[in-house]
């Protein structure tokens, strides 16, 4: 049944991504058509700032922010985000902690801080924006391929 | 513990009404799968963005990635990942992959004119070689090209390099590394005669002080910057001082933020070189025994055409690369003139935080790493400020040992692999050969077992000059694999676009997504990328590694290699080489280019049964041989006894890789160091043995100014460039939701006081106006980059605000790379604008 599917999706995807090329106008993506028009800038987008924690892709994706952090220091000073998610800071501030891996130095030895290594946050941890997606991204979440497979009848194969 | 899917969705809302109700319930209603459901398998692969060269564990299930996270044993990252390298499991996903060709067509027939329409690889390879055929006949190998890429895998390029000189027999074969590092890559060789550096990422943990020229490292080598921030952060002692045109998030961590004026940085370098020498900080001995010094020609041009102003005012348009034998002290009284007040007056900067900076090179007691990016080498002197900076550390000695690191960084994962040592530029062969040397090119004949006499001896066009060169009609058969030249090229609009367009010529764009560049073509060829192919990339600090094909492409879509190797049985010797050729070798008569190749005795020399079992490998089952270790051990046999050896094929797939040259098994840390390099002699402490007398050079240039500068009209300087989330034009990161959410399009970064002296706001839109073009923005005068006033910089990933048609196409006249770092526009609102009418 589900392999049946899968075929027929395999045999009907090239007409549709043809399609969708000629039919869709994603200039971010294809560029304006033709090339030398000039398009208009869109709105810059306005963060999001709910504090509602989004799941993540797999368990080693950096969660994303939800809140924003403009004017945030991360400098030789002072490290902004770290004064509500420290560990010593998060009952205060109720904010996750820094996942345990964030005490450990590069030869994994455990720290008794934040290891030095880990201290530019936002080289993994980025905020998010109410940006639409400009294209569907097809990636299956690991449970949504593993709890089919959970039925009875359905030997692994 | 059977659940149906239905008991299982009963189960997880009874969970959540449970939770809410505070209550606890029994565990065998708990939905978490566990055991062998939830296994995945796991390999390793190196990341497909930059090149830092990190390693990635890639987590499959069911034929598809799920998983990926940074690899705790590949030194290089040691577990970790940027926020780009976090989400490369996303980045094959985008749900408008190319799966099968598309070809311009009318009435069943192709025309430039027509509409993009699915055919056949069949259909598609008959009307490229078609095409291809028709050009070669008419005007021959140099009506014939190829735009390639520091991301295809070493195979890839080196299958292209072989296809392009020996196949068709035209050089004009060229990188987009050329807009990247060919000023680094061409500094190696007249320097030291052997490209790529000396030293390697090992530098990080030892330097006492790390100076970055034109390097946004915090967002642009992410990785590499944990490396740099680790070591600041737990020695105290540690040093950094950043050099850049703005500020950005390197400067907020560094000791020293030195904001000059763009292309001030060559009067810098010579003033510290003057310091170093008028502060008897030469290391005496190290020079006498290590280096030669030698002078630049000047006034050299700018690289742009040949009837600009500009290129027909230089005394030395036209030999702008030659150098002239000089000493100690006739460099030494060219840099004489750089006093600290002239290069304070030329930067912008104040004298005290020069001297500072000079203090860092010239106290032998400080281990100085510098690394530079993209504001050194996409410059109209780019040659000259990498020689700048060498000469800074030969000057001091401070080479070629653990801290003391003059160090170029690359922007590709395979920049170093695939470009420079494969060899894909327009003037090279691999392990750093030259096709205009007659040695290298009959070396390279007897390897591949082709006949003396076929390779080309002419350097072909590089990168600008194809673009010149489709636009004036006389390149007419081109293939671009695996970038997106339309949106990163300079002057696109008149220099690019029409070439694309140009009805003499018919244009292929292999690219697994629909890019800028592939909707400009005849002809789309669907690609596979990343994992979707045995793979093989080169990074930064000369580390060769490797990864096995985990997951199948989508749809017709075929890896590059496929595509090159499956179009080269089109051709025939015949069709192809000259009579002379086969007249004086009848044995390679009637044989098929793929024959010639790929099917040389050496190419198909391992059968299908070594790969590993437990992976795919679409190509070799197409070809019926083991054509990656086919071509990866011919090529290596290019390197190995002369400095650049490889290990064994099979090596790679298992470690994490190793840095060249690996020779008895071990590879090399410190290149021209003894102790740490085998090709050193003993008792000879440092050879610098690329060059014949073991000698480096340090080259004595001037500071010149640049192409285009700001003035009454266009009164600002661009910078261009990228931003942390999204890598190069943006075709794979703009479709990871995540990445394309945290900076979902180009801002026009500008400072508060310009804005409000234009009555622009935040967020208002405006028009980005160039002598070559223009485009539209919005004005970001808050954010990650802080530009001072009289500059504004804006990132090019963008396809719907394509900063390169205002860009200027003026390169360094010896790399031939553009400058993207420097020229003069003006900003306006664009409701002014319409308003005016001027639209």
């Amino acid at each position: 049944m589900r392999r049946g599917v899968f075929l027929c999706l395999v045999s009907i995807v090239p007409c549709l991504a043809a399609g969708a090329i000629l039919a869709q106008d994603a200039p971010r993506l294809r560029g304006p058509e033709p090339f030398t028009r000039e398009v208009p800038a869109p709105p810059m987008q306005r963060q999001i700032t709910d504090d509602v924690r989004v799941g993540r892709n797999y368990p080693d994706q950096p969660p994303v922010i939800p809140h924003s952090i403009e004017g945030y220091a991360v400098d030789l000073n002072a490290n902004k985000c770290m004064s509500c998610h420290a560990r010593k800071f998060t009952e205060q501030s109720q904010a996750p902690m820094i996942s345990v891996t964030h005490y450990q130095d590069r030869a994994g030895n455990t720290l008794g801080g934040l290891a030095p290594r880990r201290y530019v946050c936002v080289s993994c941890h980025v905020p998010q924006t109410n940006a639409k997606p400009l294209v569907d991204n097809i990636f299956m979440d690991m449970d949504a391929l593993t709890e089919p497979e959970r039925q009875p009848a359905r030997g692994r194969h | 513990m059977d659940l149906t899917r239905r008991t299982l969705l009963k189960t997880q809302a009874a969970a959540a009404a449970a939770a809410a109700a505070g209550v606890s319930i029994p565990a065998e209603a708990q939905n978490i799968p566990t055991g062998e459901d939830i296994q995945l398998q796991w390999s390793k692969a190196p990341c497909r963005f930059c090149g830092t060269g990190c390693g990635v564990m890639v987590g499959v299930k069911d034929g598809r990635v799920v998983a990926t996270h940074g690899d705790m044993q590949a030194e290089v990252n040691r577990g970790l990942n940027c926020v780009k390298g976090y989400f490369l499991s996303k980045i094959m996903y985008g749900n408008d992959r190319l799966t099968q060709p598309l070809m311009r067509m009318r009435n069943g027939q192709f025309a430039k004119d027509g509409e993009l329409q699915p055919v056949s690889w069949d259909r598609a390879f008959d009307e490229m070689a078609k095409q291809w055929k028709r050009v070669l006949q008419e005007k021959g190998p140099e009506a014939v090209g190829m735009f390639g890429s520091g991301q295809w895998t070493i195979w890839e390029g080196y299958a292209a390099s072989k296809l392009m000189r020996a196949g068709f027999r035209s050089n004009n074969l060229d990188p987009n590394a050329r807009h990247c590092m060919a000023s680094a890559a061409v500094t190696f060789i007249r320097t030291f005669g052997m490209d790529e550096p000396m030293g390697c990422y090992d530098d990080f943990e030892h330097a006492d002080a790390f100076v970055l020229w034109g390097s946004n490292m915090a967002e642009m080598h992410p990785i590499l910057w944990t490396r740099v921030t680790d070591r600041r952060l737990s020695h105290p002692h540690v040093r950094i001082a950043t050099l850049s045109t703005y500020e950005h998030r390197t400067t907020d961590l560094s000791d020293m933020a030195l904001i000059f004026k763009p292309n001030s940085d060559l009067a810098i370098m010579n003033y510290i070189a003057n310091y170093i020498i008028q502060n008897g900080a030469v290391n005496r001995e190290f020079v006498e025994r290590h280096c030669n010094f030698r002078l630049a020609n000047t006034d050299i041009g700018y690289g742009l055409r040949p009837d600009n102003v500009l290129e027909q005012r230089a005394q030395h348009a036209n030999d702008a690369q030659v150098s002239h034998p000089s000493s100690f002290e006739d460099y030494a009284r060219l840099m004489s003139q750089y006093t600290v007040e002239k290069a304070s007056e030329l930067s912008g900067l104040p004298k005290e935080r020069l001297e500072a900076l000079a203090k860092l090179y010239a106290d032998p007691k400080v281990k100085v790493m510098s690394l530079w990016t993209m504001g050194f080498n996409q410059h109209v002197r780019g040659v000259w400020a990498n020689h700048m900076v060498y000469n800074l550390h030969l000057l001091t000695g401070k080479i070629s040992e653990p801290g003391n690191s003059p160090f170029s960084l690359t922007g590709q994962p395979s920049a170093c692999g695939t470009a420079r040592e494969v060899g894909t530029f327009s003037h090279r062969l691999p392990a750093d050969m030259q096709v205009t040397n007659p040695e290298h090119r009959k070396h390279a004949e007897e390897i591949w077992k082709l006949p003396h006499g076929l390779l080309p001896d002419k350097a072909g066009y590089h990168a600008v000059q194809q673009d010149r060169m489709l636009k004036d009609g006389k390149l007419n058969a081109y293939w671009i694999m695996c970038n997106n030249n339309l949106q990163t090229a300079p002057n696109t609009n008149n220099e690019t676009y029409p070439g694309y367009r140009n009805p003499a010529n018919f244009v292929v764009v292999s690219d697994p997504y629909p890019t800028v560049t592939a909707m400009a073509a005849d002809l789309i060829l669907p690609t596979a990328m990343w994992v979707e192919k045995e793979g093989a990339y080169g990074n930064a600090e000369r580390r060769t590694h490797f990864w096995h094909q985990l997951v199948n492409a989508p749809g017709d879509a075929r890896s590059d290699l496929w595509q090159l190797m499956e179009f080269s049985k089109r051709f025939t010797t015949d069709e192809v080489w000259t009579k002379e050729i086969l007249d004086a070798h009848p044995e390679y008569k009637g044989k098929s280019l793929f024959d010639v190749l790929f099917a040389n005795g050496e190419v198909n020399k391992f059968p299908v049964a070594e790969i590993d079992p437990a992976y795919e490998n679409r190509e070799s089952k197409s070809f019926g041989f083991y054509v990656q270790k086919g071509l990866f051990e011919e090529y290596a046999a290019f390197g190995r006894g002369h400095g650049h050896d490889l290990a064994s094929f099979d090596t790679y797939h298992q470690v994490r890789g190793l840095r060249w040259p690996v020779v008895n098994g071990q590879e090399t840390r410190w290149r021209y160091r003894e102790g740490h390099d085998p090709y050193v002699e003993k008792g000879s402490g440092v050879q610098f043995y690329g060059n014949p007398d073991k000698k480096a050079n340090i080259m004595g240039a001037p500071y010149e100014p640049p192409a285009e500068s700001p003035d009454g009209e266009y009164d600002l300087w661009l910078v261009t460039g990228r931003v942390l989330e999204h890598w190069h034009s943006g075709s794979m990161t703009l479709r990871v939701p995540e990445l394309y959410k945290a900076f979902p399009g180009a801002v026009l970064f500008m400072h508060p006081d310009d804005a409000a002296k234009r009555n622009l706001r935040r967020g208002q839109e405006v028009r980005i106006v160039s002598r070559r073009g223009e485009i539209r923005s919005r004005v970001e005068t808050r954010g990650r980059n802080k530009v001072p006033p009289g500059l504004v910089f804006v990132p090019f990933f963008d396809a719907s605000q394509l900063i390169n048609k205002v860009t200027l196409d003026a390169t360094d006249p010896i790399s031939k790379q553009t400058d993207f770092k420097k020229c003069a526009v003006k900003v306006v609102s664009a409701a002014t604008a319409d308003a005016g009418g001027q639209q």
